[in-house]
Parts: C-alpha cells; structure tokens; sequence
C-alpha cells in the first residue's frame, strides 16, 4: 500500500487530467451500454412493427449516441494519455532527483545497469498500467454491472445465468493471475541481469576482443536471456488459460440463450426476437470486460513487480545529510583527523582505516604514500565527507565535517577521484563543472595550472572539442589534466589529488605541482601518489601501511628513518640517482 | 547530446514486418503453421456462431412460431443441433488454448533469439562502433526496444491474425445472406480504414520518436549514473537533474503524443462500427418495410454479422498501437543488427604442433604447448608452418582514426622475440594507437604489418588476438568471483595455474585478505577493489593466458613502486624469449627494456636501450631529468 501511495505522489499536477478521464468514461460507458438496448426496440417495434418513422428516429437518437461516444472517447483518451504520460515524466523526474541526493554508500549499493532499468524501463510499465488503469477501471465494473442489469431486465433468469458464468469466470481468471505473477516479477528483476552483462560487456569491449572472449559473453548473455525466456513463457504458459477459459464460458452462455431462450419464445411467448438479440450483445459485453478486467490485471501485476523496484529507490535515503543549522562557510583550509577510524560496511565490520590522527595548516601540502589497497582513498574521501567516519572524527578549517552544510563543504574542497571521469560535451562544458560562471580567461588560467592548456589548444576546435563519453578521445594524461583543471576552476580551500597524475609524465606533474605552490599557496594540498618525487617536497607525508599510518614527516625525516619510505625510494632511484633533484 | 547515429532507422515498417515473421519462420516453422491452423478453426467456429444465430431465429424460431403443430418434432431436432454446435465450440475452445499456448513459447522464444542474435551480433562489430556510440543508446536495443516487440507478438500478432479469419468468415457469411447490406457494410468499413491509416501515420512518427528520446535519456542516465561520484564531488546534482530534465520532457511529449493518437484508434474504430452498425440496421428497416426485401431474421442476423464483423477490427484498431510500438522498436533493433561487422579476411591460423627432430613441423589435435602459424599457399595449394616466435616489425605504417587527420606517420620498428620494447611520450602521442593495430582494433592506412614474417591482415583476427596478451589502464573486471575474473585469461586453467598467475602479479597476497579470498565476488566492475588492487588482476588475467606477445598499456599506473617492481621480476621470468610491449609514463617502469622508443606526435624520434638514450642525451634524457617536455 506504501507503494501506491509514494507513486500516486508523482501524479502531481496530473490529478485533473486523471479525474477528468474517470469522470468522462462514465459518461461514455453509460451511453454505449444503452445503445444495444436501444437497437432492440428499433428492432421490435420499428422493423417487426413496420413502423418506419419510429426506425428513423430511433436512428437518429442512435447516432446521436455515437458521436457523443466518439467525442467523449476521444477526450478520454487525450486526457489518459496526458495523464499516464505526465506521472511517467513525474515519476523519472523524482528517481533523478532521488539519485541525486544518494550518498556514495547508496551509490555503491545501486548499480548503474539496475539504476537505468529503473528510470526507464520499470517506469514505462507502470506507464502502461496507469494508461489501463484510468481507462477502464471505471469502465470494466460498470460495463459489467449495466449489462447484467439489463440483462436481468430483459430475462432474469439468463440474468442468474449471466452473473453464475461471471463469478466463476472471475474467479478463474483471478486466480491464473495469482498465478502467473511470480514468474512475472522474477522476470523483471532478471532484466537488470540482461542489462548488466550488457553493460559490462560494452566497458569491457576492449578486454572483450583482445581475449577473444566473445563466445563466452555470448554464452553469459544466453545464460540470462534463457532465464528471462523460461520465466517470462512460463507465466505466460498459465496466463494462455485465459482466453480459453474466456472463451469456453462464452459459448457456454449462447448454448444456454439459445436453448431457453428458443423456448421462452415459442413456448412461453415471454420473450421476443430483438431481446434475443440483445442478450447475445450483453453476453459479449460481460465476457469482453471482464477479459478487459484480466487484462488489466496482467498489466497491474507486471507493473506491480516494476512499482517495488521504483519505490525502493524512492525511499532509499542517504546516510549522509546536512545537519540542521549547519555551517556555511569553510573559513581555512586546515585539516586534522582526530582518532578516526572507518569501515565500509556497519560497525564491526574489518576497519579499513585504523586510528588516524594528523593535523595541517592551510597552504601546507600534504604527500600521502602507501602500498596498493593501504586506504589511501579511503582516507582522503573521508575530508569532503564523501564517507562518513565509523569513528572519531575529521575537521575542517576546526570545524567537525559533519556541521557543515554538505554542498557549501564540497565547495570549498576539490577532489581529483582516481577513477575519474569526464562527459560527453565540449572541453569547456566539462570545465564549467568546476564554475559554471566561469569566464574563458579564468578557464584557460586553471588549464595552464593544470599544463593542459597546450594541448588543448593544438586540438583543432581548441577549448570546443567535443569530448566522447568517458573521454575516449583523449589520453589517460590528457584526461587527468583536464580532471584537475575541473577541480581547480572551483577556487577550492582544500584540493586532494587522488592519483590524478599517474599517467602525466614526471616533468609536466612537476610543473603542476610548481604552478601550485605559486599560484594557489593558500589552498591545502593532499596528494596521494606513487611517484616520490611527486611528494617529496610536500610539507607532511604520510605513509599509509594496511590502513594505519606507518610514519609521517618530511622527505627528510621519512628517509632517514622510515624503512618503507626507504624502500620505496631506492627502487625508484636506483637506476637513475638523484637526478630530479 | 544528440547523437545523429541514433536517429538511423532505415527500415520501413515492411520490411521490419519481414524481418519478424523472418525469425517466427526459421525458428517455429512447425509449430507457427500448427498456431495458424489452430487460429482458423477458432475463427471459423466463431463465425459459425454468428451465424447459427441467424439459423436459430429463421429456421427454428419464426416458423415454430408460425406453425405450432411442429414445436415438438422441432425442438428435439433443436436439441441435437445444439449438442453439434456445442461440440463445435468445444473443438474451438482446444483450439484456442492450443494456440494461446504455442504463442507464450513462440513469442518468448523469438524475444530470446532475437536478444541473442543482436548480442552475437554485437560481438563481431568493429572497436570503431563502441567508440562512437554511447553505452546506454546500446542498451536501450535490449530493453526498450524489446520490450515493445513483447507485446506485439505475443498478443496482437494473434489476435490480429484470428481477427482477419473471423473478418474473412463473416464477409462470406455476409455476402451469402444478402449481397445488398454487404455492399453497404464493406463501404462503411473502408471509412474506418481509410481513418484509421491516418491515425496510425500520426502514431507512428511519435512512436518513433518516444523510442528514440528513451534510448536517449538511457544514454543519459548510463553515463551521468557512471560519473554519479564526480557529480558529488563537484556538487552538480542541480546541473545533473536540469539536464535530464530536458530530456524528459522531450520524452514525455512524444510519448503523449504517441498515446494521444494511438487512444484515439479504439474508439474511433469502435463508434464507426457502431455507427454502420445503426445504419445497416436502418437501411435494411427501409428496404424491408418499402421494398420487403427479405425477412425480419435476415434484418436481425445481418445486424449481428456488421457486430460481428467490425468488432474484430475495433480490436485490430485496439492492437495497432501495440504494432505501430514494436515496427518502431523493431526497425531500431533491425537497423542495429545491419551494422557492418568486423572485417576478417584473414586465413592463417594459430595451430598446436609437434617439432620432430629434424625441425620439420607437424601439426597436431592436442594442447601440445607449441604453436605455429598455419599458411595455406592458393597458388602452389601448399600449407607451410611457421613457429610463433612474437616476432613484430612496422613497416611504414601511417594510420588515422579519420581520413582527415593522420596521427601516426611512416612507423618504422621491429620487436625480435624475447625483447622488451618500451614506448615513451608525451600523452597523445600515438602510443596506445600502436597497440591499437598489432591487435588490429584499427586497420592501417598504409604501409605494414608483419607478426612472425606474415602480415597481420592475413592472419586470422581472432588468432591473432589470441596470441597477444593485452592488459589495459582502464582494467575492466566482470561479474563474478576473483577467480573467474583471472581464469577470464584462459577458460580451462586449472585454479592451481590461476593461483600461479595471481602470485606473478603479486596480487595474491591481497586476495588472501579478502573475506572469501578468491571466491570473493566482484560486482560493479570490483568497485571494492582499489584502482592498484584491480590492475594487479588484469595483469594475472593476461599472465594466465600466457601470451608469446604482451602488450602492457599504462598496466601497472596505479601500482605503487615497490609492488610494481615485483609485478616486473615476475613478469619478466615469464616473459623470457617472448615479446613484450610496454607503454608507461612512469621512466622507472621502461629503464630496463631492450629497446625504448621515443614517440612525438605520431613519429619515432629517437631509439635505443636506456644507457644509450642517455648517453645520447637527446629528448629521452631531458624527459628523464626533467628538463623537457614533449608537448
């Protein structure tokens, strides 16, 4: 019931158009019922009778009938279509914005493939259900009801007939859709399934090709689609009882009319041709709605399986949100963790960073060096609040992370992921990410910063070029510059560089790190690296070892006494010396 | 955002309808023509029943009630009439379940094989086409578009099929009973008709175009729910949402106007009918009271014949919007499968052999860890072996992703077997581009290629792909465990080998620590991984494969130092006497290569081992003191 009551919430601005179409196919229904009633008296007493001028009148209110059918079923179906079409729009619109908010703990647990199934495909089955469900849920019942009324008018023991054959068809069709549901829903969630091997599979393609791996993918993908197929024929297999059923009941009716109904004729003499006539109509009727009804039915359940998977993106909430009052302004760029240990999973769970205590002052850049998998990245995620700690705690410029309004926070401190990624559009486009004001010149300013702006400028549409998703069309050092340059156009208190000079030969990550200290001396540094000589000069470097810091101070100091640190700088000097200094 | 490719759909609704009884022929042909039988005789039997209605009223009712002396004798025949009827409609209520049945199996299965054959398909397409498409475009073939064929062949394809026989049927029945009403019925149906094709054009463009604004809203959300992390970090959820917002509202509007014209078709068709319904049923009161044309049942029956026979097109007309849906969704699936494959003319191939003692070759069924080339001659119609050494030499090789713009010019090396070829540079400088055409993931514009003394456009791709080993930045794991992420390298290696190869990359130890080492399963590309942690099973799964040609693109980038020290003392040991290709920014990663190779927009610029370059002190030396750099 949650679940209908947070999707009715994105009907919104929609409800009029709603209510509007329930209100105008009561009218419809009501008038197309009456006119196979109204055709047995043109029969009867028009035909029978020989009475033309009671035909033509009767023809003319039959018209007149019709085309106010046509006009309400026309207006109906614009404003269905409007309104199943807008809680659609409504509803992607709200899953968007939901993401929006989603930490990155929310997002690690969604995956990309599930999320975009979500958006698009679950939301157009509820689109479908809706569309349905306005149309004729008014119409099916009453459709329903009239037809056994006038049934029962006309003879009420067929109408007895009629409402027997009825409720056992109901209930037939009820229970083959309780039926068929399972197999519906677990359909729809292997969908996400389907669409993550594709998905991976598209990433992947290069390490698809190269291995020559395609037959397995092929064989991955049959694996699911086999899946889908047998649930999906399944369900369908019991819902192919239906029209049968349907149908069996149907004839049953007519074999029934014609008998009796043969025989209140010519024996009783209590019914007449036109009213035979008739029945055979409301027979039609009550067997075509409620195949509507089941129809409907099926297309409710499969949205139903579509709805859960909506809703449970509604009502994730994020586990990281601004405290009430928070503070706005990040006034320095000093940083300190206080006894800080953090977990990805709940509590208890293994500590991924361990105790981590450290403070610098604003301007100071901090070297943090580590093996692969210490928690380099999960230590520096930790300052704009990307995570939040399991304990202890992180402050910024003196104040807890977690007083501050988030946006006002990740304003003031820029962080350059390691996977980082930037999007379809021109350079500039992807510039603004950083300031969406911000002016040509102080885009070129932090590409220079970034030493991007050469290369930017050799390409042949300049700061235009169009970038290609996940910016294939640049190399991995191109791409990291144009990372960095993002950051910097946000005039951050704090800048982290997670890796981001990896693929950037060793003289241009010089420079960056020259430009830096000239250029922005007021900003706080982190730079997680592997190269030494990318830190060396730092102010504060921290050797990360399995989640701990090992030791920290200068370069100095670390390769006098620190025996990883020593480690990691002969292997890079040994064959070259000392010549970078 | 709008990429033109996406708005490719040659086909027209013909020829997509071709292609879909194409696939229900070549997989159900059987079954598919028992569906039809099963359809006409449903059909059938419901004609019949519109007309046993007729019958009923003039042969029983009207003269029983003429002449009462024959009420008796008539009733019984009656009665047997009914039980024939009944049977009748029995046999058409098996035919009905049959045919119900079969299209669950068949729709589903044309569903699957059709998703099958695009994801093959999709396999065989060139790097070129991903390049240029984005991923959620892709993705919205297998979901979006599908689905809409979903609904069409399990539901309107037979329904529209079992309406054409019952239309068949009652138009004979029809025009049996009085060809005069017939003529005034099939007039007034061509209206509906003729209305209806208007509504379905009007329809069909905005299906087209809901169709396409979805696949582009999936490309959307793939892409921005990718980045969603820098989207935080840079706090652009506002711009996020703006963005597709736009695209939604696009979306929203065509489907509106889809739905708009499709919801009109079924009460168009409906109150049309009803109308010709009222006007048969008064021409024919006209024609019966002046002229006493014929009897009152014939009045009765032939107004029931025009239900009959314009209800199955109200629910052709219902079913059309299901159609007019799946020709748009089709007609992108079927464009998408038209996509040019990979070229391959390649015909030599990779073979196991025996090498008998006196250096002849002889090819041999089984794994006998010694490969050779296999060179059918047409001319002389001689095959000849040649061992696979991972010998590589470029010989004048220009390339350029586009015609315009050539990014690699007149490329001249050689790899001998067993040595360690370094390529430095500045970023885009053609280095990755190299790697791109030894695997042939780009064909050259000129010049050429030899692998072992044979041009690699003779050589089969997927051979040749097999006997390189490639480990990329961007490291791409799968879904599954650890351990089927490294077997990723070799199907049949033993856990033993994978084990093996995870200790050469040094990414054993971390894989011990895991909670469930290497039954650990990684989703999400192994976002729980780090970047290092994650590069280390790419090396493992490409040692495990064990190449005679390596190629490590920017491999070991997020490794720290020390490890990826040891990643090389391993990889070395295995790569002794094979050939091995290394691009790196990092100058440590390539000091001890045999040959390094300096690259400078698209052209070697200088060559030599490290010693020498140094000694040289051209660019590689003010590269490696930092003087210089090479943009």
């Amino acid at each position: 019931m949650d679940i209908v009551r947070t999707i009715a919430k994105s009907i919104r601005d929609y409800k009029k158009q709603s209510i509007l179409t329930i209100v105008i196919v009561f009218f419809e229904v009501i008038i197309e019922s009456l006119v196979p009633f109204v055709m047995s008296i043109l029969i009867d007493y028009g035909i029978r009778e020989n009475n033309l001028t009671l035909c033509i009148w009767l023809s003319v209110c039959l018209v007149v009938m019709t085309v106010i059918c046509f006009i309400t079923g026309v207006e109906a179906g614009f404003m269905a279509s409007t309104a199943a079409c807008g809680l659609t729009k409504n509803l992607r619109h709200d899953l968007y914005y939901k993401l929006q908010t989603y930490s990155f703990k929310n997002i690690d647990k969604f995956q990309t493939a599930s999320i975009v199934t979500r958006i698009t495909t679950d939301c157009t089955n509820v689109q479908h259900a809706y569309l349905m469900l306005i149309r004729t849920a008014i119409r099916a019942p009453i459709m329903l009801v009239l037809a056994l009324v006038l049934t029962f008018i006309s003879n009420w023991v067929i109408g007895l007939i009629y409402l027997g054959v009825a409720i056992v068809l109901g209930i037939i069709l009820f229970l083959l859709i309780i039926k068929a549901h399972p197999y519906f829903e677990k359909g729809v969630y292997t969908y996400d399934d389907l669409n993550g091997v594709v998905q991976e599979n598209l990433q992947g393609i290069r390490v698809v090709k190269s291995f020559n791996k395609e037959e397995v993918e092929m064989s991955k993908f049959d694996k699911v689609s086999t899946k889908i197929f047998s649930l999906f024929s399944n369900g369908e297999k019991i819902s192919a009882f239906e029209s049968p059923v349907s149908q069996l009941a149907i004839y049953m009716m007519m074999v029934v009319l014609c008998y009796f109904g043969t025989r209140f004729i010519v024996l009783e003499g209590s019914m007449t041709v036109g009213v035979l006539s008739s029945l055979i109509s409301y027979a039609w009727m009550v067997l075509n709605t409620l195949m509507l009804i089941s129809m409907v039915f099926v297309n409710i359940i499969i949205a139903a399986s579509s709805a859960e998977r909506i809703y449970e993106m509604l009502k994730e909430e994020s586990d990281i949100v601004s405290k009430p009052n928070p503070v706005v302004e990040v006034t320095s760029g000093d940083v300190e963790f206080n006894h800080v240990s953090f977990s990805y999973g709940k509590q208890g769970e293994k500590l991924v960073l361990d105790d981590i205590n450290f403070k610098v002052k604003e301007g100071d850049v901090v070297g943090i060096l580590g093996g692969t998998g210490s928690s380099k990245t999960s230590l520096i995620n930790l300052i704009a609040r990307l995570y939040d700690v399991s304990k202890g705690e992180v402050k910024v410029g003196g104040i807890n992370v977690k007083d501050y309004d988030l946006k006002s926070l990740r304003d003031k401190i820029a962080v350059v992921l390691q996977k980082n990624t930037l999007f379809s559009g021109t350079i500039k486009d992807n510039l603004r990410w950083g300031n969406e004001n911000a002016t040509d010149e102080e885009m070129i300013e932090a590409c220079k910063l970034a030493q991007a702006h050469d290369f930017i400028m050799q390409f042949p549409d300049k700061y235009d070029t169009y970038i290609e998703q996940g910016g294939t069309n640049v190399s991995g050092g191109q791409k990291q510059r144009l990372c960095i340059a993002r950051a910097l156009l946000k005039n951050p208190k704090v800048l982290i560089l997670d890796d981001s000079t990896s693929a950037v030969d060793t003289k241009t990550d010089s420079l960056i790190r020259e430009a830096f200290r000239e250029k922005i001396p007021n900003t706080t540094k982190f730079i997680v690296a592997q190269r030494i000589n990318s830190i060396q000069d730092a102010d504060l470097i921290l050797v990360m070892n399995a989640g701990k810091i090992d030791d920290m101070g200068t370069h100095e100091e670390l390769l006098k006494r620190n025996k990883i640190y020593q480690e990691v700088y002969y292997t890079q000097n040994s064959q070259g010396g000392s010549i970078d200094d | 955002m709008t990429n033109p490719n996406n708005r490719k759909n040659n086909l027209t609704p013909i020829q997509v309808l071709k292609r879909i009884f194409g696939y229900i022929w070549r997989d159900y042909k059987k079954i598919f023509i028992v569906v039809i039988f099963a359809i006409v005789i449903s059909g059938v039997v419901s004609a019949i029943n519109t007309i046993f209605i007729q019958v009923l009223i003039d042969n029983y009712i009207n003269p029983m009630m003429k002449d009462p002396t024959i009420i008796d004798t008539t009733m019984s025949e009656l009665n047997i009439v009914l039980l024939v009827v009944g049977g009748l409609y029995i046999l058409a209520v098996i035919a009905i379940y049959i045919y119900t049945r079969l299209m669950a199996v068949i729709s589903q299965g044309i569903l699957k094989n059709i998703r099958d054959d695009m994801f093959n398909h999709m396999q065989k397409l060139p790097i070129s086409y991903f390049d240029g498409h984005t991923h959620g475009d892709i993705m919205s073939y297998y979901t979006n578009d599908t689905d809409t064929l979903r609904q069409f062949i399990s539901m309107s394809l037979p329904q529209m099929i079992n309406c054409i026989v019952l239309i068949v049927c009652n138009l004979i029945a029809m025009f049996y009973l009085n060809w005069i009403l017939a003529i005034v019925v099939l007039v007034l149906t061509s209206l509906i008709v003729l209305f209806t094709r208007v509504l379905v054009k009007r329809s069909a463009k905005y299906f087209k175009e809901t169709q396409i604004c979805l696949a582009e809203e999936t490309g959307f959300i793939e892409e921005y729910t990718d980045g969603q992390k820098v989207i935080k970090v840079f706090n652009h959820e506002r711009k996020a949402e703006q963005a597709f917002d736009v695209l939604n509202n696009e979306l929203c509007k065509a489907a509106t106007s889809a739905n708009k014209y499709s919801n009109i078709l079924m009460p168009a068709a409906n109150n049309l009918g009803n109308l010709a319904y009222i006007l048969v049923a008064l021409i024919g009161a006209i024609l019966l009271i002046q002229f006493n044309l014929f009897e009152v049942g014939t009045i009765v029956a032939f107004v029931n014949f025009t239900k009959a026979f314009i209800n199955p097109i109200g629910q052709v007309a219902q079913q059309l919007s299901f159609v007019i849906l799946a020709l748009a969704g089709g007609g992108r699936i079927f464009t998408f499968m038209d996509e040019k494959v990979e070229e391959d003319e390649g015909y030599v191939t990779l073979v196991n052999v025996n090498v008998k003692e006196d250096g002849t070759i002889e090819e041999s069924p089984k794994r006998t860890g010694k490969w050779a080339w296999k060179h059918y001659h047409k001319d002389t119609n001689t095959v000849t072996y040649i061992p696979l050494k991972g010998d590589i030499v470029f010989e004048d090789v220009c390339f350029g992703y586009t015609k315009e713009k050539e990014i690699l010019h007149h490329i001249n090396l050689y790899a001998r077997p067993g040595q360690k070829v370094a390529f430095v540079g500045a970023t885009g400088a053609g280095k990755t581009t190299i790697t791109n055409l030894i695997n042939r993931f780009y064909d050259i514009n000129s010049g050429k290629i030899r692998y072992d003394g044979i041009n690699i456009e003779k050589i089969k791709k997927e051979d040749l792909r097999q006997s390189l080993g490639i480990v990329l930045q961007d490291t791409n794991l799968f879904t599954g465990t650890v351990m089927d992420n490294i077997r990723y390298g070799k199907e049949d290696a033993t856990d033993e080998e994978c084990i093996a190869a995870a200790k050469l990359a040094n990414a054993d130890d971390f894989i011990r620590m895991l909670p469930d080492g290497y039954n650990t399963f990684l989703t999400n590309g192994g976002t729980s991984l780090s970047q290092g942690q994650r590069q280390l099973l790419a090396i493992a799964r490409a040692a495990v494969s064990n190449p005679p040609v390596m190629i490590l693109d920017e491999a070991t980038s997020s490794i720290d130092t020390r490890t990826e020290r040891l990643v090389q003392k391993g990889m070395d040991a295995l790569m002794e006497n094979r050939t091995v290709f290394v691009i790196a920014h990092r100058l440590s990663t390539v000091q001890n290569s045999d040959v390094i190779m300096v690259l400078d927009h698209g052209t070697i610029i200088e060559r030599g081992t490290h010693d020498q370059l140094i000694a040289q002190k051209g660019v590689y030396y003010q590269l490696y003191t930092g003087v210089f750099e090479l943009e």
